[in-house]
C-alpha cells in the first residue's frame, strides 16, 4: 500500500484542490498515468502515479481542499507491475533496506528548535495554531521559542496571539462607540456565481501578496518604434519558417532578462534571513485562460534566444488553455511578465507573485506625437512598462534602473540584433 | 462521607454486594476464617458463612475454574487470586474458557466472574509478589480490566465488576492498600467500567496513569504546580475496555502527554495510550509523547536499591515531566 499525497505544486502553495479523479477506485493504474487533476492558484495540474498498482481508495472527493501532504488516495501496489522494470529487490536486499531505514524511523526527534535543514521544526500544535490565527513568517520570525533549544512552544504562540490581539480588541471597544452607520437602501438582490477552486486560489494568492508585500509601483515610457519596424519585417518569414506567431512578447521578455542581469537584486526573493538571489532567471507569463489565470514559466529564459523564447511561450500558452500544464512548468518562476496591453490598457498595477520580487506589465504600444531629437515632433510607438516591486527586497533606484536598462534595450533594438 | 482505605473500600464493596444479591460468593486461598492475606475479607467468613466465603486449595486454576462453572450455573463469583503473580496456572481458565465464552456462544451465555488480584511493586515483594499483569491480560479480547487507584474508585468499580455480565478482571495494586486514603462516597455508587477520570485539571502538559502511579503523578503535579507547570492528571481507572476519548480529549487539551506504568516498557499499556493519542490527536501535539514505565527485566528484584531502580517514583516522574514542559 502506497499513500498519494497532495503534492506541493508551487514554492508558495500550501493547499491544493481535486478537480477531478481521472480513475476510480479498483481502477488499474500504470506508473505516471495520469490519476488526479489538482488546481492551485497557478495551475490545473495532472498529478501521476507514483506506482503501478490498483486505486484502492480515494481519500479526498473532488472538489474538496486540502493541505500540501495530506493523503489523498492509497495506491495497492501490484507485484507485476512492479517487477516490470527490473526484479524484485531479494529478501535481503529488502532487509537491508529497511535496517538502513529503521533508525530514522526510531531515533527521537532531536531536542532542538532548528532541523538540520536550518529551518524551524514546529510540532503539529504550533502548526494548526499558526494556521487558525493567520500568523505570517514575518510575525512567526518575531516569536521568541522557550523550548528546548529556542523551539517555538505552543505556549510561545498562545502568548504571541494574546499579545497581539489586545490592540485590536480596543479598537473594537472605539469602534463601538461610533454611531452606526445609516441602513443602506435594499437593492435588489444579484446572481452570485459560485467560487471556482481556480478562483478562490487566486483570490488567497493574491490577498497573502497585498497583505505581506509592500509593493511599490513605477512606470517607464518606451520608444518601441525600432521593434515595431523590426517586428513588421521579420513576422512574415518568421512563421513561415517557425509555423508561429512572432509577438512582441519574446522581445520584452529577452529585454527584461537583460535588465535583470543587470539589476540581480531583482530577479529575488525576501526572506527573513535575508534577500536570496536567484541563480536562475525563470520568467513567468501570466496567461489567461475561461475561468481564471494560469502563470506558466519560462525556465532560465536567460539562455533563450528571442526564437527559443518565442516557441517557449507559444508552447506554454498553448497547453495552458488546453489544460495540460504540467507541474513544473508552473513552478520556480523568479520574474514575471504580463502582457494586459492586448487589452490596449495603458498603465496597469499588478499585484507581484510571491515569493518573486517583481511583476512586469506590458501595455498598449500606441502611436503618439513625440519630441524627439532636434526639438521636433515625430509620430513613434510608444508603450508604457509599469512594474510592481517588492520594496522589502530593493529600493526605487534598483527599479528604475532595470526600467531604464529594459528600455535602452528595447529602443536600441535594430536588425543586428540576432533573432536565432 | 467518609475517609477510607482502599482495601477497607474493597472490603465494604463485597460486603454490600453480597448483602445485595445472595448469589454473590467469595473463593480463594485463606479468604474464609483468615479473612484473606492482606485482610481484604476480614469479617466476611463470620457474616455470611463458609458456602459464601470459600477458603480454596492451592491451587489457581481450581479457583478461577469452580468459578466459572458456578458462573455458568447463575452464581456471581467473585475469584481472589492471592497475588497476581500467581494467576499463570489460571490462565487457561481465564483465557481458553472465561474470556471466549460469550463469543463461543454467539452472546447466548454470559459469564458473571470476578478475579480479584492484588498486584504491583514498591513492597518489597521481590520476584513473586510485585508483578504487574495488566498488559497481558489487557491483551486478551472479551476480558475486562479495571485498575482503580483510590477508594471510591475500588469500591464503585467493584460493585460495577460484579454487576457486569461478562469477566472482570480487577486488579488492587497493594501498595495503595493502606497508603492512599480517601473519601468513599456513602450509599450504592457504582463508578463505570470503561470511563477514565480527571483527577486534576492542568493546561500545560497530561499526565496519565493508574494503580499506585495515579497517587505518585498527583503528587507530582503539586510539586509541578509550585514550579509554574499546571499539570492535568488522567486516572484511567480501566484498561480494558480503555477510554479512548478521555485520553483524546487531555491530549487535545494540554498538547504535551506523558503516560507513566511500572508494567515493563515494551507493548505496555503506555505504548497503547500513545498509539492512540498518535492516531487522533497528532494535529493537537507540542511535543513527543514521553512515557516513563518499569524497565524490561524480568522481575522486580528483592534488594531495596533495585526494586527503587525499577519502580517509577515522584522523583522520576518529576524529572521526566519537567523534561516534557521544556521541550
Amino acid at each position: 500500500m502506497a499513500s498519494v499525497k497532495m503534492p506541493q505544486l508551487g514554492e508558495s502553495i500550501t493547499e491544493g484542490t481535486i478537480s477531478k479523479w481521472l480513475k476510480q477506485p479498483g481502477d488499474q493504474v500504470k506508473k505516471y498515468e495520469g490519476l488526479v487533476e489538482i488546481i492551485t492558484d497557478k495551475v490545473n495540474a495532472e498529478v501521476p502515479a507514483p506506482l503501478a498498482g490498483i486505486l484502492k481508495e480515494i481519500k479526498v472527493k473532488e472538489g474538496a481542499t486540502v493541505t500540501v501532504g495530506t493523503e489523498i488516495a492509497i495506491i495497492e501496489e501490484s507485484v507485476g507491475a512492479t517487477a516490470a522494470p527490473g526484479p524484485p529487490p531479494s529478501r535481503e536486499i529488502r532487509e537491508l533496506q529497511s535496517a538502513f531505514n529503521a533508525p530514522e524511523a526510531v531515533t527521537p526527534a532531536p531536542a532542538t528548535g532548528q532541523s538540520s535543514e536550518g529551518r524551524t521544526r514546529l510540532s503539529p500544535a504550533v502548526r494548526a495554531l499558526i494556521e487558525e490565527h493567520r500568523i505570517s513568517d514575518a510575525e512567526l520570525a518575531r516569536i521568541e521559542g522557550s523550548g528546548i533549544g529556542g523551539r517555538i512552544s505552543k505556549k510561545d504562540v498562545e502568548d504571541f496571539v494574546a499579545k497581539r490581539t489586545q490592540p485590536a480588541a480596543a479598537n473594537g471597544e472605539q469602534r463601538q462607540t461610533a454611531p452606526p452607520p445609516a441602513a443602506p437602501p435594499a437593492a435588489t438582490p444579484g446572481t452570485t456565481i459560485p467560487l471556482s477552486p481556480m478562483r478562490r486560489a487566486i483570490a488567497a494568492n493574491m490577498l497573502k501578496s497585498k497583505q505581506t508585500i509592500p509593493h511599490a509601483w513605477t512606470v517607464a515610457e518606451v520608444d518601441m518604434t525600432n521593434v515595431v519596424r523590426f517586428r513588421q519585417k521579420a513576422k512574415d518569414g518568421f512563421k513561415l519558417r517557425e509555423g508561429i506567431d512572432l509577438t512582441f512578447v519574446p522581445i520584452i521578455i529577452k529585454a527584461v532578462v537583460e535588465g535583470l542581469k543587470d539589476v540581480p537584486v531583482l530577479n529575488a526573493s525576501w526572506g527573513e534571513q535575508g534577500v536570496v538571489l536567484h541563480k536562475d532567471i525563470n520568467i513567468g507569463v501570466a496567461v489567461s485562460v475561461d475561468d481564471g489565470l494560469i502563470v506558466p514559466v519560462v525556465h532560465q529564459a536567460d539562455r533563450m534566444s528571442i526564437s527559443g523564447l518565442a516557441k517557449a511561450i507559444d508552447d506554454l500558452a498553448k497547453r495552458a488553455r488546453a489544460g495540460k500544464l504540467g507541474i513544473p512548468d508552473v513552478q520556480g518562476g523568479t520574474f514575471t511578465v504580463n502582457n494586459p496591453g492586448t487589452f490596449g490598457t495603458i498603465l496597469s498595477y499588478s499585484i507581484i507573485a510571491p515569493p518573486q520580487a517583481g511583476i512586469l506589465a506590458m501595455d498598449a504600444i500606441v502611436k503618439r506625437p513625440v519630441v524627439v531629437e532636434g526639438d521636433a515632433i515625430a509620430v513613434r510607438s510608444m508603450m508604457n512598462l509599469c512594474l510592481s516591486f517588492d520594496h522589502r527586497v530593493l529600493d526605487g533606484v534598483s527599479a528604475a534602473r532595470f526600467l531604464q536598462g529594459v528600455r535602452r534595450w528595447l529602443e536600441g533594438f535594430s536588425e543586428q540584433v540576432p533573432l536565432y | 462521607m467518609a475517609v477510607k482505605t482502599v482495601i477497607e473500600a474493597i472490603r465494604e464493596g463485597m460486603d454490600e454486594e453480597m448483602a445485595r444479591d445472595p448469589s454473590v460468593f467469595l473463593i480463594g486461598e485463606d479468604v474464609g476464617n483468615r479473612g484473606g492475606v492482606f485482610l481484604a475479607s476480614d469479617g466476611l467468613f463470620k457474616k455470611y458463612g463458609e458456602l459464601r466465603v470459600i477458603d480454596s486449595p492451592l491451587a489457581e486454576s481450581c479457583i478461577v475454574g469452580v468459578a466459572i462453572g458456578a458462573a455458568v450455573n447463575g452464581m456471581k463469583p467473585i475469584a481472589e487470586i492471592q497475588f497476581a503473580d500467581f494467576i499463570a496456572p489460571a490462565m487457561n481458565q481465564i483465557i481458553e474458557e472465561a474470556a471466549r465464552f460469550s463469543y463461543r456462544t454467539a452472546g447466548d451465555f454470559n459469564l458473571p466472574l470476578v478475579i480479584r488480584a492484588p498486584w504491583g511493586g514498591g513492597v518489597h515483594g521481590a520476584l513473586y509478589h510485585s508483578q504487574s499483569i495488566e498488559a497481558t491480560f489487557g491483551h486478551i479480547p472479551g476480558l475486562k480490566v479495571v485498575v482503580p487507584g483510590t477508594p471510591a474508585d475500588a469500591k464503585g468499580l467493584l460493585k460495577a465488576a460484579v454487576r457486569d455480565p461478562d469477566p472482570v478482571l480487577y486488579l488492587e495494586h497493594k501498595r495503595t492498600y493502606r497508603l492512599v486514603k480517601g473519601e468513599v462516597p456513602d450509599g450504592d455508587r457504582v463508578v463505570p467500567i470503561g470511563k477514565a477520570d480527571v483527577k486534576r485539571d492542568g493546561k500545560d502538559l497530561s499526565l496519565i496513569a493508574y494503580g499506585l502511579m495515579l497517587t505518585y503523578c498527583l503528587e507530582a503535579a503539586e510539586q509541578l504546580a509550585a514550579e509554574g507547570v499546571s499539570a492535568e492528571v488522567l486516572d484511567l481507572r480501566t484498561i480494558k475496555p480503555i477510554d479512548q476519548a478521555a485520553i483524546v480529549a487531555t491530549a487535545r487539551k494540554t498538547g504535551k502527554v506523558l503516560v507513566v506504568h511500572e508494567d515493563n516498557r515494551f507493548a505496555g499499556i503506555a505504548a497503547e495510550v500513545m498509539a492512540i493519542i498518535m492516531e487522533s490527536a497528532f494535529d493537537a501535539l507540542d511535543a513527543p509523547v514521553m512515557r516513563l514505565t518499569g524497565p524490561d527485566v524480568p522481575a522486580m528484584p528483592f534488594n531495596q536499591v533495585l526494586e527503587e531502580a525499577f519502580m517509577p517514583n515522584v522523583d522520576k516522574i518529576l524529572a521526566k515531566a519537567r523534561e516534557l514542559a521544556a521541550y
